[in-house]
């Protein structure tokens, strides 16, 4: 309502139907204890196509967890089982 | 007290079998005589780098699980550093919950057989994670009543 007209509530997009589903931590749903860092295929779910880990908000993940993932990502990194930085992982 | 440790290093691919049976054999010993005990062992053999090192795209990676004094990974990672034939190293301390891993993970190498119940168990778990293929920002809704 920029120009403070009232009225009917108009839609420029379609009003989204789905619910979003809620998002949750793995490692917590699935019991996982530890984040292994030689595992690089898994934590390739943790990362964009630039290598770049991704924020919490977009995977779900636990703050305690995202920590770990962290961890065990730059351990990968430094271990060249990951690359720092990339185009196209996936 | 003895404390676990895992230690990786990616020694140069210009080594032969035998030096690199040498250098593992260096590690294996040095950790033995200052008082540790191996845990396990495990040769991952030549795998390419993820970036290169050293100007080399491969390298020999190899992983020695043990148990020693908290003084000793002083000691092994200054040897590593005088060892031009170790191009990277990596040494963490394993907590218990790394410890219960890294046993569950040795079952699994030992047998690759029995795998498939364990690997299914982690293909479940990858379906989980719902994320979307490009995610979008949040929509920002300022200009569409314009």
């Amino acid at each position: 309502m920029a120009n403070g007209k009232k009225g009917e509530v108009r839609y420029l997009n379609p009003p989204t139907l789905v619910v979003n589903k809620k998002k949750y931590c793995r490692f917590k749903k699935a019991g996982i204890k530890y984040v292994d860092y030689k595992d690089p295929e898994f934590l390739k779910k943790f990362l964009n196509e630039q290598g770049k880990i991704l924020p919490r908000r977009i995977t779900g993940t636990s703050l305690k967890f995202q920590r770990k993932v962290a961890t065990a990502i730059k351990r990968a990194r430094s271990l060249a089982l990951l690359p720092y930085v990339t185009d196209l992982l996936k | 007290m003895l404390k676990q440790y895992e230690t990786v290093f990616i020694a140069t691919p210009v080594l032969s079998d035998a030096q690199m049976k040498e250098a593992v054999q260096k590690y294996t010993d040095l950790i033995r005589s200052n008082g540790g005990e191996i845990v396990h062992e495990e040769d991952w053999g030549l795998k390419q780098l993820a970036y290169p090192i050293q100007h080399k795209t491969s390298g020999f990676y190899y992983l020695i699980e043990f148990r020693a004094e908290p003084d000793f990974v002083n000691t092994l990672e200054v040897q590593y550093k005088r060892d031009e034939r170790i191009i990277r190293f990596l040494t963490v301390a394993l907590d218990k919950d790394a410890i219960a891993y890294a046993e569950r993970r040795r079952e699994m190498r030992s047998k690759p057989k029995a795998a498939p119940v364990s690997k299914k168990v982690k293909e479940d778990i990858d379906d989980d994670l719902e994320l979307p293929d490009e995610y979008d920002v949040e929509p920002i809704d300022d200009n569409k009543e314009d």
